[in-house]
């Protein structure tokens, strides 16, 4: 243990290397982006400028473009509910929209809940707090399908009533009430209880996302993976770190680079951390089963 | 164990003990979301949907809580639950004594909703069923004290129709009248301004749900006078009616009795003794004018 109290800390050598802004640079346009939906949300009843309306289940914005959370609309039409037109045509922006980025590009670069995870990873990290329970990353997935028949059954959109990620950004739009209890509770469960244990086990909103992007053409691809000197940093900085073994260590077994793992959240936190470049945004249909020449 | 595949055997063991353990967690999981998502359908009395709202049961289903309706509504009547409150998380409502719907011409809010929610065949804003006022209190409502307050009457955006005032002599004084304001459920629309405007400490008039405001009548129960309005006339051949004797003291006379013994009925009070005679159903003493 002693070794991970004097172990560098994660990126320092790609900070070292990119300068601090280098190896910070799609951590702070996540945070950017985040922050700046939030902040468009929020403009109506804080300034009274409404650019848009609603929350995430769904907006309506400038009086034109209307979003719709299809994992919630799907709840729904499971409980027997047609959304109207507007409602419909909503979901069929969304899910194409995150069909195209990337499905978990929604966990990582809109859902406030991930800076509340972030934050708790962080922290985690810096107090150094190892071990403690686990479970399955499948979890959530069972979750999802428990919500789709509990809907069915119960006639409710049934993750409604707990789901910490809307709750939150209702919270903040609509009056946050005791929400912010719920979200202390997650923030202290990552700290604490368990390791990226919302984000990367339970949440069924995520899972559901990860669905959508299934296919999805925009990935991260190790393409320059010979020049890998197994520091671990990636590992260690990624939300989802079983998503990179196959890409980045495939060369031998003939898999390509790119991280066709749906649940890559698209964040780029291991383009950030990677002193050697290794990593970046590129197309799944690029993924040739050998780049040895191609590297370096 | 099967020595052939003594691999596949573990690895799916391993697969039905996982699978076993996340269906029993996760199933406990939706099991408490099934009691709570139970629990939430109970709207308490005093919370109202917005206008078009389905009724609960389906409106849970249908709203998700995005709030458009509250953001759309002129008078800041709506908000969305928060957890801490006993309405479902996140959906609309609104309280009648804080602020009542003023009953917009265009209903915004329908239109604001991106689902079925919210019914979007409601156009007609008098047609809407957001509750049914009833006067609770008959102990503290100033009228029924005697009193001209009036207040709930004049304020119904819907006077004369889902709310008069119904004259009554004042038994107290014996030389006044009370006028009882009185709703009538087919034209009240629930939209709170009488319970909002009643001038009491606490209101002796409130919008509640029609499930806990209303009665309602046997499937099988027909009313006979409305029978008989729609038929145009009598259901039945009265003139075939049996009428059995009635019991009287000997030698006594109840205007209006049919006596089966004579097949003559005793003229009513007031009455020509024919047209008693139309109706020999008629219970003696009922039926005449006074």
């Amino acid at each position: 243990m002693s070794q991970i109290a004097t172990k560098k800390r994660i990126g320092a050598e790609a900070v070292e290397e990119k300068g601090w802004l280098g190896a910070h640079k799609w951590l702070l346009l996540r945070r950017i982006s985040q922050l700046s939906i939030l902040a468009l949300f929020l403009l109506g009843p804080l300034a009274g400028i409404w650019i848009v309306k609603g929350n995430l289940n769904y907006s309506y914005t400038l009086g034109v473009l209307p979003l719709t959370d299809p994992y919630v609309a799907l709840q729904s039409l499971v409980a027997g509910h047609v959304p109207e037109t507007l409602g419909l045509v909503g979901f069929a922006i969304v899910l194409l929209f995150y069909f195209l980025v990337g499905g978990r590009v929604y966990c990582s670069w809109v859902c406030p809940i991930n800076m509340v995870t972030d934050a708790a990873g962080w922290l985690r990290d810096r107090l150094g707090i190892k071990g403690a329970s686990s479970l399955s990353a499948k979890t959530r997935y069972w979750i999802l399908g428990m919500t789709f028949i509990g809907s069915a059954v119960t006639g409710m959109v049934l993750w409604e009533l707990i789901n910490p990620v809307s709750m939150l950004h209702r919270g903040l739009i609509f009056g946050i009430g005791t929400a912010w209890m719920v979200v202390l509770a997650i923030f202290l469960f990552d700290l604490f209880v368990m390791s990226r244990g919302w984000c990367g086990r339970l949440c069924p909103v995520g899972a559901f996302y990860s669905l959508i992007g299934r296919w999805s053409p925009v990935r991260i691809s190790a393409n320059k993976r010979s020049a890998c000197n197994d520091c671990m940093d990636c590992f260690e900085v990624c939300p989802e770190p079983q998503v990179i073994r196959p890409a980045l260590k495939g060369e031998g077994k003939g898999v390509g680079p790119v991280i066709l793992a749906p649940n890559c959240t698209n964040c780029g936190r291991c383009i950030d951390v990677c002193s050697k470049d290794v990593f970046t945004y590129g197309l799944r249909f690029n993924n040739p089963a050998s780049t040895e020449k191609s590297g370096t | 164990m099967n020595s052939k595949t003594p691999k596949s055997n573990a690895a799916r063991r391993q697969f039905l003990f996982d699978s076993a353990k996340m269906a029993c967690g996760v199933g406990m999981l939706g099991l408490g979301l099934g009691l709570y998502a139970k629990q939430s359908k109970a709207l308490p009395a005093l919370a109202l949907r917005p206008p078009g709202a389905l009724p609960e049961d389906d409106f849970l289903g249908a709203c998700i809580r995005c709030g458009l309706c509250v953001r759309d509504c002129p008078y800041n009547t709506l908000e969305l639950a928060k957890p801490e409150h006993p309405v479902a998380t996140g959906t609309p409502y609104f309280t009648a004594r804080n602020i009542p719907c003023e009953m917009c011409e265009d209903i915004p809010c329908v239109k604001a909703c991106p689902t079925q929610a919210l019914d979007h065949q409601l156009t007609d804003i008098n047609k809407a069923k957001m509750g049914i006022a009833v006067l609770i209190d008959h102990e503290t409502c100033l009228n029924f004290l005697g009193l001209r307050c009036d207040v709930c009457y004049r304020v119904c955006p819907v006077i004369d129709k889902a709310i008069t005032l119904d004259m009554q002599p004042n038994q107290r004084t014996g030389r006044h009248a009370m006028f009882l304001p009185t709703v009538h459920s087919e034209h009240c629309t629930g939209c709170g301004k009488c319970e909002k405007s009643c001038v009491l400490e606490e209101s002796a008039i409130r919008v509640l749900p029609p499930k806990l405001a209303q009665g309602s009548l046997g499937q099988h129960y027909r009313v006979g006078w409305e029978e008989q309005k729609k038929a145009g006339g009598s259901l039945i051949d009265e003139t075939k009616m049996l009428d059995l004797p009635d019991r009287l003291p000997e030698g006594a006379v109840l205007p209006g009795h049919y006596d089966p013994a004579s097949g003559h009925t005793e003229a009513m009070r007031g009455m020509a003794g024919s047209e008693a005679g139309v109706i020999p159903s008629l219970p003696p003493g009922l039926g005449g004018k006074p």
